[in-house]
């Protein structure tokens, strides 16, 4: 399948075609492009735009912890960290009045902290870099295909639980009348977003990630009527937002995922115009 | 597992209706709803207190009390969001047509919705009814259902339009036909007229008359004005944390103590003729 990939790309009369690292990086920024897309189009006006963000930072306690712990790739853990932040947070939610914004705030801040204090014990947070500004021209065939479980999967979740999770998002209490466990909703789509943002950050970074997620909703937003047009928007949107950003720092040079939420921050104010009032 | 329904004889609110020379004639007379010693606590904050309370199909009931006074939340009791002591159950009727527990209808207080959101009064339908998810599109049967069901409203025309383009009144009326399909048994509604006109409010209350009539629908309904819900309602419950009065209409606004609640002139009505 890959080699396929690399072979018809290579055809491509264009510098860039050229590079198996791009190839791979193409099919990278395609994958998460329309799994971003689609989350955002569910956190907007769900109170999740700061959520993601939260998590995205947090993470890198978890990774903190998985390398202390001696992990070599220390995925297994984040994902445990995020999961576990995500529950906890959507317990929160049901269980306390308490504002969630605040709670957030200090979670991704004692997150970030104890984070950076851990990797940076001996001095060398150096090598850590690549999980705050991401390197998508390294990704390895086993992250790819993780990924692609990833987008199976949360595809899945939406031709089961889309409709249910907008009626919860337009009104719980009409969702309950109708008898949909509200909480449930919301908890699997929480932790969709906690497994995503885990899967990216070493792609993109966590400074970008949560960019990723909302500007090609937002700008879909803008654009579409229907839910049927917002969906299709966004993904399209952060596909092609997705591919123009690659190539673009492939010459300029510049990190990926910081070009790709350029570009998408562009077409979003582009979009800003068609706006209903 | 639904309870059975109690039978007309073993509810005395049937005797206390037929005691006042009440027009009031429940479809089939049994009770879907039964309320007992349930209160509520939330935060330490008592917001109801020992209700018990019957509702019967065929009938509908209006809720009244000053703000505060745990309408909105004996609501969202019967929705199954807020937690409880005593008991509370939706029982089964014969006027029950379909399978399963009892279906309910509801329609919010206030529709409050992000002007930009992408939704369709369509996607709204579709979201609510359909297992097809509506980004990969509408199925014709929900289509041809939520034309039907906007035009028993008079609002075919929305069927395509954002909610975020649409009035206060445009709105609710979408939310009552979205209440009313597939038809329930119960339709809850909390304060539904708070946003619209006069002409609005006529026809909501004709269309939910009607629906009971028809559908042996029991009607509870959320209200701050007496004499609205006078007019429409078989039975008034004036609730302020426990219950303070029921019975039906003519009884409740004939009381010295409710008119004064609610400001009205203590001069009881004429009697009707």
């Amino acid at each position: 399948m890959l080699g396929l990939w690399h072979s018809i790309l290579s055809l491509l009369p264009f510098d860039w075609a050229q590079y198996g690292f791009m190839h791979d990086a193409l099919l990278a920024v395609l994958l998460m492009g329309p799994l971003c897309a689609l989350l955002g189009c569910m956190m907007i006006g769900n109170q999740m735009a700061f959520f993601s963000d939260a998590i995205g930072h947090a993470s890198l306690a978890g990774i903190a912890i998985g390398v202390i712990a001696g992990c070599a790739d220390p995925l297994v853990p984040m994902l445990l960290f995020s999961t576990v932040l995500a529950l906890l947070v959507s317990l929160l939610r049901r269980f306390s009045a308490a504002s969630t914004d605040t709670v957030l705030g200090i979670l991704m801040a004692a997150g970030v902290a104890l984070g950076i204090c851990l990797l940076s014990r001996q001095g060398g947070f150096n090598k850590f870099t690549r999980y705050l500004i991401g390197d998508i021209l390294t990704v390895s065939p086993v992250e790819l295909a993780r990924m692609a479980v990833l987008l199976a999967c949360v595809l899945g979740a939406w031709v089961l639980f889309f409709n249910k999770m907008l009626l919860v998002w337009l009104n719980r209490s009409i969702a309950s009348s109708r008898g949909v466990a509200s909480w449930t909703v919301e908890t699997v789509f929480t932790i969709a977003v906690a497994v995503t943002v885990t899967l990216s950050i070493s792609w993109v970074g966590l400074m970008v990630i949560n960019s990723m997620l909302l500007l090609p909703a937002a700008a879909a937003r803008n654009l579409a009527r229907s839910s049927r047009g917002y969906v299709l928007w966004a993904v399209a949107i952060g596909s092609v937002c997705g591919v123009a950003g690659l190539i673009t720092s492939f010459y300029s040079g510049t990190a990926t995922g910081a070009t790709v939420v350029l570009f998408s921050m562009a077409v979003f104010i582009v979009s800003l115009p068609f706006r209903r009032r | 597992m639904i309870p059975a329904p109690v039978p007309l004889d073993e509810c005395d609110r049937i005797a206390a209706v037929k005691a006042t020379g009440g027009a009031h004639s429940p479809a089939c007379g049994e009770c879907c709803t039964r309320i007992a010693n349930l209160s509520v606590t939330i935060a330490g904050t008592r917001i109801l207190d020992d209700i018990n309370l019957h509702i019967h199909c065929g009938e509908m009931v209006t809720l009244i009390g000053p703000n505060g006074a745990g309408k909105t939340t004996l609501l969202r009791v019967m929705l199954g969001e807020v937690p409880y002591r005593g008991s509370f159950m939706f029982t089964k009727t014969k006027a029950q047509t379909h399978k399963g527990p009892p279906r309910i209808g509801y329609v919010p207080q206030q529709f409050i919705i992000d002007r930009t959101a992408p939704v369709t009064v369509l996607d709204l339908f579709s979201a609510a009814l359909s297992r097809l998810p509506v980004w990969l599109g509408h199925s014709a049967r929900v289509r041809d259902e939520a034309r039907a069901q906007l035009d028993a409203v008079g609002s075919a025309d929305l069927l395509n339009e954002p909610l975020g383009t649409l009035s206060g009144g445009q709105l609710q009326r979408v939310m009552l036909s979205l209440a009313l399909t597939p038809t329930p048994d119960i339709l809850l509604l909390d304060e539904p007229l708070a946003s619209v006109d006069a002409p609005g409010t006529d026809l909501f209350y004709r269309t939910v008359s009607e629906l009971r009539r028809t559908h042996d629908l029991a009607v509870i309904m959320v209200s701050h004005n007496l004499l609205d819900a006078a007019r429409a309602s078989d039975w008034i419950v004036i609730l302020n944390r426990s219950i303070l009065r029921e019975g039906p209409p003519a009884q409740v606004l004939a009381n010295t103590d409710v008119r004064a609640l609610f400001g009205l002139d203590v001069t009881p009505p004429p009697p009707a003729t």
